[in-house]
């Protein structure tokens, strides 16, 4: 097989694998199963499958839009409707989209929810998100799970009692109900087998970054690398195939030194290693992409593809110990961290992963990221002397991407660090 | 029992003191006193006054700090609030606070918790979890959990191990505050020519940073005062203003939705001194329990509460009924997320109730309010225009 063949494969096992997902939604009266809105960071794939549920969520709902270039209309149509021009705009391109007729990137219409799941972790807008969906859907039932927030840098023994509590006592008996199902703890505990697997997979998966040139970007392409983990399939074989065959995948692309594939082909020359905090742009996601490509940017770690999980640290599903690892698992999602937690962790991916700069993107739509990653920043650049860049978009608001301000302020960042590493070079050839 | 101008401006110096004077004079009047600040919304003052502390409300900067080092902080796209507590913290006019508590209301609070513990600022820093569970058991288990770990804080500080007796004496004075701050609402419900919104917020905000049994004397006479027939009745429809309740509006605001013919008979400003609906039990072995089962059980209506259960249109509305109000105004701090997310809600709701409404959004630090003051006007008129038709509920 040849190696372009073998990169199509993960890429075409993820469409199968979404495809699927959308079409059993689609189908999911027929199918006589059972529909849970719920949200990426602290979802509970797990128990959502144990009960044989189809999962939507909400928020890629919206990222597909705006990459399909719907998410403005649907804003708008929002924003018609008494929605505030300054709030979330993951929340007002769903409620626009759910006005319009909730039909999914598929071109199928995504099935009213049976269950709203609210196990969010790590950021208010979900609660509000989920009251406004509760006004749209009164048969729906919510299902609450409050994630205590890592204050202290810690998770407490009383933080995952009190979690799981909410999981034996409200959550699984609703979810019984709901199902006619029965909780069934062995099922489970083969589904957290899963997941430690593909979490192990996906740790090493993002490790190779450490390599030079990285074989892959862990921002732009590592999005679509956490699509299989994040949106449901999480603690299956499913999942575990998929993250093999990506590792087979870039081990490759390490044995022969390539760099990441970009969507013009493979970057050829690595100039720049950057580790960047905060989501990306969906609306203009390939120019923005591009920008850094160009310049011979990669990106070796990101925070973004830790919403759905912090893997860096260690922390993997226990099936032995599956509630309390099911509440752990929400609370150590990325925006659950509090913010001396977080400069830790992007310390150590610029350290582990020897980048030359740090970049933050800040999106207006988001307080959970947003809100304090200016401090964030000084303390990296006064503790590490890495040079900092700052630039401001939107998840999904096209108005809040201007491609000609970003790539300004990219390119002297650029300049920056080319003329930080000339001094470096001078500085070592003497 | 003093004049009441004397009372308000009492009050008014202050509720808007940000050096936090009186705080700072109590603490030095006895050796190893602490104190606790708190942010907004709500915090249960109760444990730190029986912890021998004294609590203090933190609401920003208002229209009088300049702005300086906290904008280095917060991008331009969050509110204001953050950026003035920040100023205010590094310019070292809360120095003589010992700690800090940030309850769960929002990502930038949360956050800022975050920022204070990077920058070291206080002696300990909490972001205090408010539980979204409202079983006794398990969500009021959780909220005791997270008082004992403030009481933890105080204890190392000052050494204080809070008695059964301690707390239910606690508990039993912000009773006290909570009734008469709600007498005074429900004075003003009738007679709101009384008091003035502006009056009415300068004396409950004074409460925050002075000692609750000064406070209440305050607040005892205030009562008398406004027992007796004073003032004079205007041509005013009377609202209630909701959704200002963390980031506060400038005084100036405050008194312009008044002065453009609207007297303010209820209103979310100082919703933490009020958000617990009648007594909390000062009567038992487990005060701590008392206090959670208050909050789960007999809280206002909060953004930062999941409401599933208790639809919030339903309870806003039921405040416009009960205080005879004849429409809302919608006040919320620009980039405020939970009042803006909010805001949806209420409006569809009470366009299908026929409740009026206008909104508008502020920023603390805003002293120009024409525009406002307008649009208020407008509002008030065209419901004196349709004055016979009947708030539907
Ligand atoms: S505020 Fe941020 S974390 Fe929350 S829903 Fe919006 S994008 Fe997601
Ligand atoms: S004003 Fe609103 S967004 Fe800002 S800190 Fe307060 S609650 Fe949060």
């Amino acid at each position: 097989m040849s190696k372009e063949a073998q990169k199509e494969k993960s890429m075409v096992l993820q469409k199968e694998m979404v495809e699927g997902l959308f079409n059993d939604l689609a189908n999911a009266k027929e199918l006589g199963k059972k529909v849970c809105y719920t949200f990426i960071p602290g979802n509970l794939s797990e128990l959502i499958r144990t009960f044989d549920m189809l999962p939507v969520y909400p928020e890629i709902n919206a990222l597909q839009s705006a990459m399909r270039k719907k998410s403005a209309a649907y804003i708008k149509e929002a924003e018609k409707n008494a929605h505030s021009e300054d709030v979330c705009t993951y929340v007002k391109c769903d409620v626009g989209m759910l006005m319009k007729g909730n039909i999914g990137p598929t071109g199928q219409k995504i099935p009213d929810p049976d269950v709203l799941l609210l196990s969010y972790t790590g950021c208010f807008t979900f609660l509000k998100w989920f009251e406004t969906l509760k006004r749209e859907y009164p048969d729906a039932k919510v299902i609450m799970v409050h994630t205590p927030y890592q204050e202290n840098a810690e998770m407490t023994p009383e933080m995952t009692q009190y979690m799981v509590k909410q999981f034996k006592e409200e959550v699984i008996p609703q979810m019984e109900e709901v199902t006619g199902i029965k909780y069934d703890e062995a099922k489970l505990k083969e589904h957290l087998r899963l997941s430690a697997k593909a979490e192990d997979l996906m740790y090493e998966i993002f490790q190779t970054t450490k390599h030079k040139p990285s074989p892959i970007d862990a921002y732009f392409a590592g999005v679509y690398y956490i699509g299989p983990i994040n949106i449901g399939f999480r603690g299956t074989q499913k999942a575990v195939d998929y993250y093999e065959e990506l590792l087979k995948e870039i081990n490759i692309r390490i044995e022969n030194g390539q760099g990441p594939i970009t969507p013009e082909g493979e970057m050829k020359e690595e100039k720049y290693r950057l580790v960047v905090e905060g989501p990306p742009n969906w609306t203009s996601f390939r120019e923005f992409w591009k920008i850094f490509y160009d310049m011979g940017a990669v990106i070796v770690a990101s925070s973004y593809t830790k919403v759905g999980g912090v893997y860096d640290l260690g922390w993997r599903h226990d099936p032995e110990r599956p509630l309390e690892a099911l509440a752990e698992y929400c609370m150590n999602c990325y925006t659950n961290l509090n913010i001396p937690q977080r400069i830790d962790l992007l310390k150590k991916c610029i350290t582990d992963y020897d980048a030359d700069g740090y970049m933050t993107n800040s999106i207006k739509s988001c307080n959970s990221f947003s809100a304090g990653q200016l401090g964030m920043m000084r303390e990296i650049e006064d503790d590490l002397e890495v040079p900092v860049g700052f630039i401001e978009s939107d998840l999904v608001d096209p108005r809040y991407f201007s491609y000609s301000n970003i790539k300004n302020r990219l390119e002297s960042y650029f300049q920056m660090l080319e003329q930080r590493k000339k001094l470096e070079r001078e500085t070592e050839s003497v | 029992m003093k004049d009441l101008n004397v009372l308000i401006e009492e009050c008014k110096k202050h509720a808007f003191d940000l050096n936090f004077t009186r705080a700072k004079d109590w603490k030095e009047e006895k050796e190893g006193r602490v104190l606790v600040g708190y942010m907004p919304i709500y915090f249960p003052r109760e444990i730190i006054h029986a912890a021998g502390a004294m609590p203090v409300g933190i609401f920003g900067g208002g229209d009088d700090k300049q702005i300086i080092k906290g904008d280095a902080y917060y991008q331009s796209y969050i509110c204001h609030i953050p950026r003035s507590i920040m100023e205010i913290a590094l310019d070292k006019h809360m120095d003589h606070i010992d700690g800090f508590i940030f309850p769960s209301i929002c990502d930038v609070i949360r956050n800022l918790s975050g920022i204070f513990k990077q920058q070291k600022i206080g002696k300990f820093v909490k972001y205090m979890d408010f539980p979204q569970n409202f079983l006794p058991e398990i969500g009021g288990v959780f909220y005791q959990q997270e008082m004992e770990h403030v009481l933890k804080y105080i204890k190392e500080l000052n050494g204080v191990e809070v008695t059964t007796e301690a707390l239910n004496h606690s508990i039993d004075l912000y009773n006290k505050n909570r009734q008469m701050i709600e007498f005074i609402y429900d004075i003003r419900q009738e007679h709101p020519w009384r008091l003035t919104i502006e009056e009415v917020y300068s004396i409950v905000r004074a409460g925050t940073v002075m000692p609750v049994e000064e406070h209440n004397a305050i607040l005892e006479q205030v009562c008398t005062h406004i027992k007796e027939d004073i003032g004079t009745p205007q041509d005013k429809i009377k609202v209630v203003v909701s959704g200002a309740f963390c980031e506060q509006p400038a005084l100036g605001l405050i008194r312009a939705v008044e002065e453009a013919g609207c007297y303010v008979v209820d209103d979310d400003y100082m919703l933490g001194s009020r958000m617990i609906l009648g007594d909390i039990d000062a009567t038992t072995d487990n005060p701590l329990e008392s206090i959670a089962i208050s909050y789960i059980n007999q809280s206002q209506f909060s953004s930062s509460i999941y409401d599933v259960h208790n639809p919030k249109e339903n309870r806003l509305a039921k405040i416009v009924q009960d205080r005879g109000a004849d429409g809302v105004v919608f006040a919320a701090a620009s980039f405020c997320d939970p009042s803006l997310l909010d805001a949806p809600i209420f409006q569809n709701a009470f366009d299908k109730m026929g409740i009026r409404y206008i909104s508008f959004q502020f920023s603390e630090n805003i002293n120009q309010y024409k525009v406002i003051k307008e649009q208020v006007g407008t509002f008030s008129d065209s419901i004196k225009l349709w004055e016979d038709e009947p708030v539907v509920v």
